[in-house]
């Protein structure tokens, strides 16, 4: 085996590998954020079909985004092959365990709320992306140009309360991912200081666990009330 | 006080074990936990029957061989502190109280409530030492280590090889102990000529063992004796994946 792949394949490495893809899939989130926010704008879907038009014909996203799929894919898969290997690590577990009592929920469950991460991003991949690149999207023209309307399609999505629950509830899912996922993606590279974990730490809970789920929450939650004439 | 016990009993190694059910009474709360197993052990020797094998050897919380999962806590519902540390007062009358071994592939059971746990001095050997010849201690302050880094090794130093931290772990991960014997090193200037193969043989050791991989629950920290802080650990991922990259060893 050379240097590298001995490296990935310890256990070391391959947390090195969870991290830097979990932490890449968390800077997506906030450029995914930042776009979509042109949902609230109340043009009729203008602001956000032209953003989706450039997400899909930028050469430089074109690229970023299939290293996107590939970080999904081998965080994924690499969740796996540890979630394997440390169950492995403790063939006969206690008849009696109390693990509430020195760690979070969430840290022990990475597992469990990624999986509900992962049927996420399948059901929402297969209604917008899935649409936008091979399915049939009614066409909307501003001054003269063309442009796929998958606003439309978003509407009609948000529309159905259960599709609306599927989301609020997975971004809780994420929520409680990040909270513990982000700083322990720090201390997976060795980056922990006293000056910077805390900074870290907060950001991981405020940002990334709270204010970016919230809002990606509130998409559905808004395009449904409007959608259903309980809001303007 | 009164106490029901349940205790794992296992022949060997190679034979399936159980939960078996005893109760003590007379248990002054002011014995330590290991002294009403001897209490325990007393009792079954009198009746004929196998006293329960536990590990003990120091019984003031510096040798750390006392392992026993207590009521679903590594060394019981203390923190900071082993087994031989733990007194019948922290449990109330009549309570039931189940205790089990260090559960871990890399710890097999060797009977009852003992472990093998030689995967630690493994890991030990394959780089927690320094290989020059030390001769005669130096002058004091001849070697000028700062307070802070002093007290960072000695932290990490202070680690006693119990193996609370694996038995905590939900992955049964090593980490905590070898990033404490990664870290003291590390930072001293003694350590420095290893610093690197020493990081990338224990690491590798670590992992042949059969231990976990750490999800930084941070289990570990809360459980150890000594509480050996999760600094470490990170300190340890920067010592392996620096020397990963820099070392001369392909
Ligand atoms: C595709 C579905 C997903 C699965 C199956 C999954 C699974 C996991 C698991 C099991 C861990 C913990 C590894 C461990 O305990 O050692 C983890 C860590 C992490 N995940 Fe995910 N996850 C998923 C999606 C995501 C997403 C969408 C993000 C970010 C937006 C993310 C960010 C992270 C981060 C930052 C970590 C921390 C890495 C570390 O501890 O070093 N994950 N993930
Ligand atoms: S790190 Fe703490 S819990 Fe782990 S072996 Fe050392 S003293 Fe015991
Ligand atoms: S018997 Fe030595 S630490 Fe408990």
């Amino acid at each position: 085996m050379s240097w590298v792949t001995q490296t990935l394949s310890s256990s070391l490495g391959r947390k090195v590998i969870m991290s830097l893809t979990g932490l890449f899939l968390s800077t997506f989130l906030v450029v995914h954020m930042a776009g979509n926010l042109q949902l609230f704008k109340g043009d009729e879907g203008r602001a956000f079909n032209e953003y989706t038009y450039f997400m899909t014909h930028n050469p430089l996203i074109i690229t970023v985004s299939y290293l996107l799929y590939t970080s999904i894919l081998v965080h994924a898969l690499m969740a796996f092959v540890l979630t394997r290997h440390n169950q492995a690590s403790r063939p006969v577990d206690y008849a009696f365990k109390r693990p509430e009592a020195n760690s979070a929920w969430s840290s022990r469950n990475m597992g469990i709320l990624g999986t509900v991460l992962l049927i996420f991003i399948i059901l929402h991949m297969r209604t917008f992306w899935y649409e936008m690149h091979f399915g049939s999207v009614p066409m909307a023209e501003y001054d003269g140009k063309q442009y796929k309307d998958l606003y439309t399609v978003v509407v009609a999505a948000f529309s159905q309360w259960w599709y609306v629950l599927i989301y609020v509830v997975s971004m809780v899912a994420l929520g409680y991912h990040l909270v513990h996922g982000f700083q322990s993606g720090f201390q997976t590279l060795g980056l922990r200081h006293k000056k910077y974990t805390p900074l870290i730490e907060a950001l991981g809970t405020y940002v990334f666990a709270i204010l970016i789920p919230a809002l990606f929450a509130a998409m559905p939650i808004y395009i449904f009330l409007k959608a259903n004439n309980f809001i303007g | 006080m009164k106490v029901n016990l349940k205790v794992w009993r296992q022949k060997n190694n190679n034979t399936a074990g159980k939960l078996v059910e005893y109760s003590l009474d007379n248990i002054s709360p002011d014995m330590s936990f290991l002294e009403m197993f001897d209490v325990l052990n007393a009792e079954l020797i009198r009746k004929g029957d196998e006293p329960v094998a536990f590990d003990h050897d120091c019984r003031e919380g510096i040798c750390g061989m006392c392992s026993m999962y207590i009521n679903g806590r590594a060394h019981g519902p203390q923190t900071g502190a082993t087994t031989c540390q733990l007194h019948m007062r922290s449990f109330s009358d009549g309570d039931t109280i189940v205790v089990e071994p260090w559960r871990a592939r890399a710890f097999p059971v060797i009977k009852d409530l003992m472990v093998d746990r030689t995967a630690f001095d493994r890991v030990v050997q394959a780089g927690g030492y320094v290989s020059v010849n030390t001769g005669s201690a130096p002058d004091a302050n001849e070697i000028a280590i700062p307070r802070t880094i002093a007290d960072e090794a000695m932290d990490a130093a202070q680690c006693i090889g119990c193996g609370a931290c694996v038995a905590a772990c939900k992955n049964a991960s090593a980490m905590l102990f070898v990033s404490a014997k990664v870290s003291h090193m590390a930072v001293l200037p003694q350590g420095q000529a290893e610093r690197k193969i020493r990081a990338e043989r224990m690491v590798a050791q670590m992992d042949a063992e059969g231990f976990g991989a750490c999800s930084f629950t941070g289990a570990c920290s809360v459980e150890c004796p000594k509480s050996i802080s999760l600094d470490h650990i990170a300190r340890m991922n920067r010592e392996y994946l620096g020397a990963k990259l820099t070392s001369e060893n392909v």
